[in-house]
């Protein structure tokens, strides 16, 4: 280990939990700094881990020197730093934003909210520590921490839907905790059936140990259950809409980018280091069917919206089934890493996308006072870059080059096609166009010009740059696939197809 | 990184760039806009000459960088490069004068030439593009930096024939995505080579067959092959330059181009011609220029009357280069560019008339003849280059083809070389007739000031620049430089590569 050491991967999880802790002791005023602060301090953090990994292979981190299965290991390999990149950046840019949207004294129907001051100390507290138990999801390496991760971060996104203090958020922030509650839930079923069957909590353990039987495939079921529901597969999304839609854009960005790739996270990391690829071909086929039912219905639905964060949640639903059509795809076949690395790739590229289409929204939609998207007209006059941003983040979703989507797109029909499941294929590349048609559902009133004077409307000035440069930055992902995908090689689960596949 | 490397990349960056600054002018700053503008089209121009030069003379132009397992991103310039990366960089110049008068006093001018300098950039990108995969990166991002000029009126009207332009193309590209991606998978190189890269024993024949027709149905969308053509009459929408520049430079041309790429260096014409997918393609072609033709017949409208023309002129292109011969290969070449500056001419006579007398449809042309002399002159010119007058350039490319089909035993294609011809005159000449010996209908709503000239010079220079190009084309086709001599280069080196003589 180099002279920057291990000690590092504790970082991104000590650092925004002191903030959260110290965010309530300072007070509304000095919390946006703090977090600010800390949002550089983890970007530096994961860029050391990032260049750690990259040049000396995966980091195995005990913390306090206690081997497993005493102490709490933490571990890092290429997908876990990938995961904190996509948590790093897309978290900064939140941040960023959340000190403009929280500085305006208006909540997002238009009316003067006395009480937004609070609400922003309430949001840098709650959003810290989502982003200590995200950064803490990916780097655990046992069963047990990844469930006290998965109750912290369930706990605080709830508490972020409900910051919206109108009934529609209370309540579809009470029924997101209690599905979220009901997904950890059987999470924890899953690893106590582990637990019993195989007597170990490390990860490589687990793997190492495993073995189909009736404890194991329940196990299997309960997990992929739980998780299924909470990152809001197909048909398990009815959550989501009214959730996404309902909280303040700020939270929508985290929720939709972040959150969801959590909890896809943990059940591939199971699924490929534990499971050994699902215990057969059988779950992943049907997790790979759901997935493409998610891409074809969320995209019909997206289209059919009348509302833009509704609008965006159901696109959220489309999208979230091209990360588990890697499912079906990833074998130990020579096609497995590019299928794998696909989905992953996806992950990314739509929680940068996603957050940056939330965040011009939130601008859109504290400027006009409403997000019908009857009434869109004239929009793109007053708020280019918002429109802009949208439209650049949309391009990701259609998966066109040079957009991360693009890169994303490629390996996942390309592995489709090696598989023989032509039609995986078919519903991917249709995918793209259905994108198109919901994106276009707003671009195409937004962009008609209206004539109207000079109209009065709250500074979104902040919001929209923010929306904007990160919307930008995305675009442009495809061409870090190199890099981003020789990082992905480092500890992947499909080391064997790639030793295979090199000549 | 060596001068070699840079010069491809500086070349399409060299419009981008400029673009990228202009977004960020105010509006009214035109006087900033149109010098920041011009000196990238300037460098621009310059980039390409050095690069025509170093071609001429053997020098080799490669950028090469990994980005997928396996992938490069490549950038590579050759003769047929060369060909359409002079035609977009030339035409851009021209119709960027062209719509600086145009838009003289229209809105949104930082993003309608931040867009347009964006669409030239994807362009030459396309041109320079060395396989397959670094194509379609191009041809995609064409799409996405023309949607905005297409809408660029941002109207009810234009918004949903943008929506149209969009699906249509978009769709275009996933099913040219499929194909890509398939063949990638099969044959594993994708680049461009002179004569084609593929040997056919990389797959079953009907394996290669079903990726040729994804590949050509894919590029057939904005080649506007009948029955996948009706998103261009409608994309009519857009301000005159920028039909201009989707007829003539762009968007039409890039689906062309890339069957000229298919046909020639991803299969070869022999093994395409064993395949038996070369014929389809010759009556695809064929089909669509008779039937455009009859479209453009009723059309009283000037602009879809034009627009239709298009969809069946373009596909000479595509019937050249699919007809087994090489002579067809050279006039399919030659008629690229033949195309593009023809059909720019018209474009921009239709402009021009529309804007300084608000005249928009056939049937009201009456006597603009007499009032815009100028202005017609270079509409009969290009007129009659369509319809295949000697010794305009559209005769050039027209004679081409049809001694090319009698060499590649394929005489039908002169029935269809001259229903065509026919075709033209009945949709052309009404036009002319009109406008020099019809009665005005009515009074000329005057939309401009007048000036010296019959038109506003910014809109009329460039017109009578690319009509005498139309003129001069045809007249020197005979000098090596020429379009035509430059297609016989490149189509020389399709068969040394194929056939080895």
């Amino acid at each position: 280990m180099g002279l920057i050491g291990s000690n590092w991967l504790v970082v991104p999880i000590v650092l925004p939990l002191a903030t959260a802790t110290l965010a309530m002791l300072v007070g509304r005023r000095s919390a946006p700094y703090l977090g600010l602060l800390t949002a550089s301090g983890i970007l530096l953090s994961v860029a050391a881990i990032g260049l750690t990994v990259l040049e000396e292979g995966t980091i195995r981190y005990q913390l306090g020197g206690w081997e497993a299965p005493l102490g709490i290991n933490l571990y890092a390999d290429g997908l876990a730093v990938f995961m904190l990149l996509m948590t790093a950046i897309v978290g900064a840019a939140v941040s960023a934003y959340a000190v403009g949207y929280f500085t305006s004294r208006q909540d997002e129907s238009g009316r003067v909210a006395g009480d937004s001051g609070d609400r922003s100390g309430s949001f840098w507290v709650l959003w810290m520590f989502l982003w200590a138990s995200l950064n803490g999801l990916f780097l655990s390496a046992d069963a047990f921490n990844l469930y006290v991760t998965l109750e912290i971060m369930g706990l605080s996104a709830a508490g972020l839907v409900t910051l919206e203090r109108r009934q529609s958020a209370l309540s579809s922030g009470m029924r997101y905790l209690f599905v979220t509650l009901l997904g950890s839930l059987a999470y924890l079923m899953g690893v106590a059936l582990l637990y019993g069957a195989l007597g170990a909590l490390d990860l490589a353990t687990l793997g190492e140990l495993m073995y189909p039987g009736a404890a194991t495939w329940s196990a299997l079921a309960l997990i992929t259950l739980g998780m299924a529901l909470k990152t809001g597969l197909f048909p398990l999304h009815f959550w989501m809409p009214a959730a996404y839609s309902n909280a303040i854009s700020p939270a929508s960005a985290l929720l939709a980018g972040l959150v969801g790739k959590a909890s896809f996270y943990l059940l591939l990391r199971l699924w490929f280091d534990v499971f050994d690829g699902g215990l057969g071909p059988g779950p992943g086929q049907v997790l790979g069917l759901l997935g493409a039912a998610a891409i074809v219905w969320g995209a019909v639905m997206a289209v059919r919206q009348r509302r833009l964060k509704r609008l965006l949640a159901y696109s959220s639903v489309s999208q979230i089934g091209y990360l588990f059509v890697l499912f079906s795809l990833a074998t130990t076949a020579s096609w497995g890493f590019d299928a794998w690395s696909g989905g992953v790739y996806h992950a990314f590229s739509h929680a940068c996308a996603k957050a940056a289409m939330f965040m011009s929204a939130g601008a859109i939609v504290r400027s006009v006072g409403h997000d019908d998207l009857d009434r869109m007209q004239g929009v793109g006059q007053q708020m280019p870059l918002a429109v802009a941003g949208f439209a650049l983040g949309g391009v990701t979703l259609m998966g066109l080059p040079p957009t991360g989507g693009f890169t994303a797109k490629w390996l996942l029909v390309s592995a489709s096609l090696e598989s023989g499941q032509w039609w995986i294929a078919v519903v991917l590349l249709a995918g793209g166009v259905l994108a198109a048609l919901y994106v276009l559902r707003f671009l195409n009133p937004a962009l008609i010009q209206v004539k109207v004077g000079p109209v009065a409307r709250p500074a979104t000035q902040n919001l929209e740059v923010t929306a904007f440069v990160l919307a930008f930055g995305s675009f442009f992902l495809a061409l870090l696939s190199a890099p981003l995908l020789a990082l992905l090689r480092i500890g992947t689960p499909f080391a064997s197809v790639l030793l295979v596949g090199t000549p | 990184m060596s001068f070699a490397e840079l010069l491809p990349l500086l070349v399409i960056l060299s419009s981008a760039l400029a673009s990228f600054v202009i977004f960020f002018l105010r509006d009214d700053r035109s006087r900033l806009r149109t010098s920041i503008y011009l000196g990238g089209e300037i460098v621009k121009l310059g980039l390409v000459l050095v690069m025509l030069q170093g071609i001429y003379v053997g020098a080799q132009y490669e950028l090469r960088v990994p980005l997928l397992p396996d992938i490069d991103f490549l950038l590579q310039a050759n003769e047929l490069a060369m060909l359409f990366l002079i035609l977009s960089a030339g035409l851009w110049l021209l119709t960027t004068l062209y719509s600086i008068g145009y838009l003289r006093h229209a809105p949104n001018r930082a993003r309608f030439f931040g867009f347009f300098g964006l669409s030239v950039s994807a362009t030459a990108g396309i041109a320079l593009s060395g396989n397959l995969f670094t194509f379609f990166i191009f041809y995609e991002l064409l799409t996405l930096v023309t949607y905005p000029l297409v809408v660029h009126r941002e109207t009810p009207a234009a918004m949903r024939i943008g929506r149209q332009y969009l699906v249509y193309t978009l769709g275009g590209g996933v099913v040219l995505l499929a194909g890509i991606v398939s063949l990638q998978l099969v044959a594993g190189s994708l680049e461009f080579v002179a004569g084609g890269t593929l040997t056919g024993d990389e797959a079953s024949p009907a394996i290669l067959i079903a990726i040729f027709a994804l590949l050509i149905g894919g590029l057939g969308v904005k080649n506007a092959f009948v029955p996948l053509h009706s998103w261009l009459p409608a994309a009519m929408i857009a301000p005159t330059p920028v039909s201009a520049l989707l007829h003539g430079v762009a968007v039409v041309k890039a689906g062309a181009f890339g069957i000229v790429r298919v046909i020639h260096e991803i299969y070869g014409i022999e093994l395409a011609a064993e395949l038996g997918v070369t014929l389809p393609v010759a009556i695809l072609a064929s089909f669509t220029i008779i039937y455009g033709s009859i479209k453009a017949i009723s059309q009283d409208e000037l602009k879809k009357r034009l627009a239709y023309s298009t969809v069946s002129q373009v596909s000479f292109i595509a019937l050249g280069v699919s007809l087994v011969g090489y002579l067809d290969t050279v006039g399919g070449v030659a008629h690229l560019v033949h195309q593009g500056i023809m059909k720019v001419t018209l474009f921009f006579c239709a402009g021009v008339i529309a804007e300084t007398i608000g005249v928009k449809y056939v049937s009201k042309m009456g006597g603009v003849g007499r009032r815009m002399p100028w202005t017609m002159g270079a509409f009969a010119l290009g007129s009659l280059g369509m319809i295949g007058v000697p010794p305009m350039a559209g005769f050039v490319s027209k004679w081409y083809l049809g001694v090319g089909a009698i060499e590649a035993g394929q005489p039908w294609v002169i029935a269809v070389l001259v229903t065509s011809t026919v075709l033209n005159t009945v949709y052309f000449l009404p036009v002319l007739y009109v406008s020099f010996f019809g009665k005005p209908t009515g009074e000329w709503q005057e939309e401009r000031p007048h000036t010296r000239f019959e038109a506003d010079w910014l809109l009329l220079f460039p017109t009578l620049a690319v009509a005498g190009l139309v003129f001069l084309i045809g007249l020197f086709a005979g000098w090596e430089l020429s379009p035509l001599g430059w297609a016989e280069l490149i189509a020389s080196r399709q068969w040394e590569g194929q056939f080895g003589n």
